[in-house]
Formats: C-alpha cells, structure tokens, sequence
C-alpha cells in the first residue's frame, strides 16, 4: 500500500501538508494584500491624521476591540442599527485590521458623530454616569496621560515606509498637532470620526 | 491587477481540487489480496496479536470523493473560482438587497399610512406609539436613558420643561439637525470669586431655591446684563435659542451649587447630534410623536 510512502517518510509528509495548508493561504490571503479590488480606498478614506492614530493605538493597547467589533456584515439587522455595512476599501489603513469577533458592547464601525465629545468623555470615564445598565469598564486615566508627541512622528514615518501615503508635511506636523493633547482626546477624535465616510442610511 | 488575480485564485482552487483527488486515488490503492507474511505490518502485541496492511474501509474513501464532488458542485452553483459567479447568480450584496427590499415591501405600506396621519394623532395611536418606542430603544436611550429621564447634561424628556419647544416643528428639527446648545463662559465678567458666588445664589434663588438676600440681588443687574440676552431679564428662558428656564425646578445639569457654579465658570456645551440620515423622514416624525407623548402621560 502506497499510502506506506508517505506515513514514513517524515519528510515527504512535511511537504505534502505544508502544500495543503499553504494553497489555501495562497488562494485566500495573498490576492486581498494585493489586488486592487481589496486595496484601494473608498471615497473619503484616507491615512489616519496625527492625533486620529494616536487614539488608535490607544484603542488598541486598552483592548476595546475585545468587546466592540468594527465590522457591520451585510444584514438589514446589522445596518439598520449600524449604518452601512462595512468594505474592504474603508479599512486599507488599518493596521491591525480592528473587525474583532465578540460584541459585549456594540459594533463601533460606524460611532462617529453619533454622541458628542462631552458624551464620550464622560462615558470613557465612568460609563454608568450615563448609562445605568452599562457593563463596560471605565478608563479614567486616559485624561491624564499625555500623547507622547516623538512616539506620534516615527510612528507615521513607519507608515509611510510601509507605504501609506503621508506626505512628509504631515509627518513634519504631526507631533504639533499632538503635543498636549491628552490619550482621552485622541480616542476620542479617533472614535469620532470612525465610519463617517458613509453614514446616511435613508 | 484584479483580473491576474482572479485568475490566480481560479488556478489555485481548480489545481487543488485536482491535487486531491489524485492524492486520494493514489494513497487510496487496494491493499494485499493474498496475504503474505510480509504484508504484516511488524507490530506484535501479546506474543501473536498481529496486523494486516489493510486499506481503509472503502465507506470511507468514498466519503472523500463525495465531499469533493460536492465541493465541485459548490463551486459551480456559487461564486468561488475567481471571478466565476456562480450559475445560481447568488452575491453576499445580492442577499442583502433582497433582504432590504422584501423588508421595504412589508414595512413601507405601514409608514406610507403613518405619513398620511396628523402629528397629533399619531401621539394617540397605539400602533405608531409601538413603534416609536422601538426607534427611540434603538436611537435615543444611550443618552437619554432608558426610562427617557435623562441624565446630567441630556434632558429628561418625560416632563413638561422643553430647552427647544414640543411642538411638532421643534421635535423633529431637533431630532433631524440635532442641536448644538452653547453656554459660553461669561465668568470673567463677574468681577472674582465673590461675583460669581453672589450670581450662583441669584440664579439658584429664581427658581426658590435659596433666599434672594442682598447678596444675590447685587447679581441682578449682572444678569440682566449678561444673562437676559438669551435667558430674558426674568430668567425664563427663549426657548428659540434654546437657553432653559431658571425659574423652574429642572435643572439639566443638577440643581447644586456647585453644578451652578461650573455652569457659570466653565461654560456647557450640550450636543445633540443630527439624526435624519439615519432615520429619514417618516420614522422621525414617528419618533418624534413619541417623544412628544412622553411628557402627556405624566
């Protein structure tokens, strides 16, 4: 029986599965990194600004994305409360991808504009001021930390290595248009503006 | 760029599907017909229990060719090599279109009759009610609570103290436009910390809440100044501009001093954001003639 060969030998079966397993990631991975169907922006997307990064990153670091997806999938149940379902083109600058799998709280893809500053600030800082029935933690210290405005400048010069369109005027102002401002500011000029590219349902 | 790619994704599915019923057939062959001693396969437990090189069971193998034959059939209902779409014409957008339009043919007669229906009526009627109370749990409770009672800074909207108006013009401006409701900062003006203590008591003591003593009275001409521009002279209130009226027990951002206080010193800001994009027209009259009902029942 032929199926002898393969059993032992360690090495011809190394290969056999690394081949298996890998024509999927080829077939499924490789063309959504390169073709332009799933790497050109929509209309209004562009690379984060300055202080829009920062509050992702903070975004990122405080683990919001283990609770809040940022993927509204193709149901009338999912963007009559949402808004539009989320594309491919609107997350080209994402890295990492936030899409997240679990919704404690509600998908975020599209939050932007639809409380105000104050609003936010208050519920980041104790979320049961303004909603009784919220489990979601608070984040107090996020008006006290100050964005580091150093940190902000190799950061976009990263992305733009890595072949985001910044332009260099960008990066030369970017650590001013941070300097000061605190991580609460920056989430929350993150948060506002998420998903605002498409928002009007009717 | 697109069209490589399909064409790459095509290849690489049609190649493996391919790879794999060839593997299967060639790892698959019939095992030894006339047993030999050599096709034992060497293992021996309890001094004579031995093994033959058997295939699989031919069940088994054939479960392989029935999941690619499905797989095959799959890919030719479905879209799924490259950019091959499918003889079933399915899409993830098509589904959702469908989806969108059979809920517009099952919901559009119910709010084309509530369009017809005058404001006033659909505050009585139980059906639009029903429905308003579901818009306002989906659009409005993050702020303004669950029981609409507010919360510091986001009004309660089951009393009878309106910032913009109740009637029906006002509910839906503000709904569809949302309101930015701007309190600036006009402390400096009140000469220091005694200035502003005596304004804080004049204010408080509109309402009744303390004792208009000499004190607080020295406020006044201050506040007829400053305040009456959008608060009028009496400390009632416009509500075309949206200024509240201190002359009655609500207070938006609580009735304490010290909230007072910061209300003077540092300004509000209240946001109401826009909601007609996401509403549209007939749902926010609907919601609107519920919010309206809310503040009757009491």
């Amino acid at each position: 029986m032929r199926h002898e060969t393969i059993e032992k030998s360690v090495n011809l079966m190394m290969v056999l599965i690394v081949v298996a397993i890998s024509i999927g990631g080829l077939v499924e991975i490789i063309p959504l990194m390169l073709s332009s169907d799933a790497t050109q922006p929509d209309e209004g997307i562009a690379p984060y600004a300055a202080l829009r990064l920062e509050g992702r990153d903070i975004y990122v670091r405080e683990g919001c994305g283990n609770c809040h997806s940022q993927m509204i999938r193709p149901f009338r149940s999912e963007t009559e409360r949402y808004g539009p379902y989320t594309t491919a083109g609107e997350t080209v600058y994402d890295r990492p991808f936030l899409f997240g799998s679990k919704r404690t709280g509600p998908d975020l893809a599209r939050v932007g504009g639809r409380y105000s500053d104050d609003w936010q600030r208050l519920h980041l800082k104790d979320p049961r001021a303004l909603v009784p029935e919220s489990n979601m933690p608070g984040y107090p210290w996020l008006a006290e930390n100050i964005v580091d405005p150093e940190l902000v400048t190799a950061k976009l010069r990263t992305l733009q290595f890595l072949g985001d369109p910044y332009t260099d005027r960008q990066i030369a102002e970017a650590a001013g248009q941070v300097e000061g401002k605190t991580e609460m500011d920056a989430l929350i000029a993150y948060l506002q503006e998420l998903g605002t590219n498409r928002r009007a349902r009717r | 760029m697109a069209a490589f790619w399909a064409w790459f994704v095509a290849a690489g599915t049609i190649a493996f599907v391919i790879w794999c019923v060839w593997l299967i057939s060639w790892a698959g062959k019939q095992g030894p017909q006339n047993k030999q001693d050599e096709d034992l396969v060497g293992h021996k437990w309890d001094g004579d229990l031995e093994e033959w090189n058997n295939p699989a069971p031919k069940w088994w193998l054939y479960l392989y060719f029935i999941t690619i034959a499905w797989a095959v059939g799959y890919m030719i209902a479905y879209p799924g090599i490259g950019a091959f779409e499918g003889i079933l014409g399915w899409s993830q957008q098509g589904q959702y279109e469908q989806e969108m339009q059979a809920a517009e043919a099952r919901y559009a007669p119910i709010y084309e009759r509530f369009a017809a229906m005058e404001f006033g009526e659909l505050t009585r009627d139980a059906e639009a009610q029903e429905l308003g109370r579901s818009l306002f749990a989906g659009y409005c409770t993050t702020c303004h609570g669950s029981d609409a009672r507010g919360a510091p800074g986001y009004p309660n909207l089951t009393d009878d103290d309106w910032i913009w108006g109740d009637d029906e013009t006002a509910i839906i401006a503000t709904i569809t436009h949302g309101r930015n409701n701007v309190m600036p900062n006009l402390s400096p003006a009140l000469g220091g910390d005694a200035g502003i203590d005596n304004m804080v008591n004049y204010v408080r003591s509109l309402s009744g809440a303390v004792a208009a003593d000499a004190a607080a009275m020295s406020a006044q001409p201050m506040f007829v100044a400053l305040c009456s521009a959008c608060h009028q002279a009496d400390g009632s209130g416009n509500q075309a501009l949206g200024a509240p009226n201190l002359t009655d027990d609500t207070w938006l951002y609580g009735p304490s001093a010290e909230s007072v206080r910061e209300t003077i010193v540092q300004g509000r800001n209240g946001v109401m954001p826009p909601h007609g994009g996401l509403l549209g027209d007939k749902r926010t009259k609907i919601l609107a003639a519920y919010v309206a009902s809310l503040s009757d029942n009491e």
